[in-house]
């Protein structure tokens, strides 16, 4: 019963299988981003209280709400790298970990872009900053693990355990604001309550957030996909594409 | 399942269940100093240190701000519905700084409670919403 899931590690399959949903995943993302970004930034409403400056909102929460999720991605391909021994995984999981610090990074500097004209500041020390910031230094931490090691087997599994550990940080972040007396203000986006954002600004931003997943989807895969051919340049199907080209 | 890889599996568990149980009892252990201010309802209770840099937090109290005319000096209460603290401050405040909105101030509490802050910063809360709306929710006497 689990041949299906190992025929999943087949690099050509992926190969194949990626290069048919880009085909049809990039045109989604760059209409969702467009169509988002020309809204929130030109046709929603100025805020009550801060006026223009909530705009980066739509850029502020879908990197930050990617920064979280992504790392999920990551954990679970370095759990099924550790587990089945999957090549493919392990090459997920480091193209997740090079996404993951652009976007954590982009979330710390456009939250701290906002924070000094509404808070006053450019940086605090509060729970949901710092633990974001111990969040970067995971994804770096990975980056710099793999790079460390001579031997790459014993690199990726080393990965994998970091990444696993690292897992217990996300909750952390996203409950920061409620467990601890903070600056940054508690979530805006309630799955289980109305959220608190008025509708003709909430669409906007959730065309960006559904936007930068696609986003992310496309430059995870053409992140794998790149590796792949390095690491299968030697076979007959990727020289078949060579020759083609 | 293959029991290698199943044992392999069990290994990831403990890895995310272990680290979990940890950072639970680390931050069991600094419950108190993962908050970034203390609520004036704390320095009334006296659990916050005299003449040392701290930050307290709460709601500008509508009403108390009181500006100096010929300096930067602005005097104001925060409350957090429970206790008020009153703070002092030379300088530049944020621009959302209001009555009634929400504050975070640094600086150092002198024997007579008095807060002489260094910093101000604003605070601001998870509500969006445009101007049209909240000055319709504003006139409307029951809704909040």
């Amino acid at each position: 019963m689990w041949t299906w899931f190992h025929k999943l590690g087949s690099p050509k399959w992926f190969y194949d299988i990626s290069g048919k949903l880009l085909n049809f995943m990039a045109p989604v993302a760059a209409l969702l981003l467009i169509v988002g970004a020309i809204w929130g930034l030109l046709y929603a409403p100025a805020d009550f209280r801060q006026g223009n400056s909530y705009r980066i909102i739509y850029i502020h929460v879908p990197v930050s709400v990617l920064s979280l999720s992504g790392y999920y991605i990551m954990a679970i391909a370095g759990a099924i790298h550790l587990i089945w021994k999957m090549k493919l995984a392990e090459i997920a999981m480091r193209s997740a970990a090079r996404m993951g610090a652009g976007l954590t990074f982009l979330a710390l500097v456009t939250g701290s872009i906002w924070g000094k004209p509404t808070w006053g500041t450019w940086w605090v020390w509060d729970a949901r900053i710092t633990s974001e910031l111990v969040l970067l230094f995971l994804y770096l931490g990975i980056i710099a693990l793999y790079e460390a090691y001579d031997n790459k087997v014993s690199a990726s599994r080393a990965c994998a355990v970091l990444a696993l550990v690292g897992t217990v940080n996300i909750p952390i972040i996203y409950k920061s604001v409620d467990w601890w007396y903070s600056l940054h203000q508690p979530a805006t986006i309630k799955l289980t309550q109305k959220s608190s954002i008025d509708p003709s600004m909430f669409y906007p931003l959730l065309i960006m957030i559904v936007g930068f997943y696609f986003f992310y989807g496309v430059a995870l895969m053409l992140n794998m996909r790149t590796e792949v051919l390095i690491n299968e340049r030697k076979t007959r199907w990727v020289q078949d594409i060579v020759e083609r080209a | 399942m293959h029991p290698v890889r199943k044992q392999r599996l069990l290994v990831v568990l403990f890895i995310v269940v272990a680290t979990s149980v940890a950072a639970a009892l680390v931050f069991y252990a600094l419950r108190e100093n993962m908050n970034l201010f203390y609520p004036p309802a704390d320095i009334q209770a006296g659990k916050a240190p005299i003449e040392t840099s701290i930050r307290a937090g709460g709601m500008v109290k509508e009403g108390s701000v009181v500006k100096s005319p010929d300096s930067l000096r602005v005097d104001f209460v925060i409350t957090d519905y429970q206790a008020d603290l009153q703070v002092t401050y030379t300088g530049i405040l944020p621009d959302l700084f209001d009555e009634g909105q929400g504050v975070v101030v640094s600086g150092k509490l002198d024997v007579t409670g008095l807060m002489v802050a260094s910093e101000v910063l604003a605070k601001h809360d998870e509500n969006y919403m445009p101007p049209e709306v909240a000055d319709a929710l504003k006139n409307k006497p029951e809704a909040k």
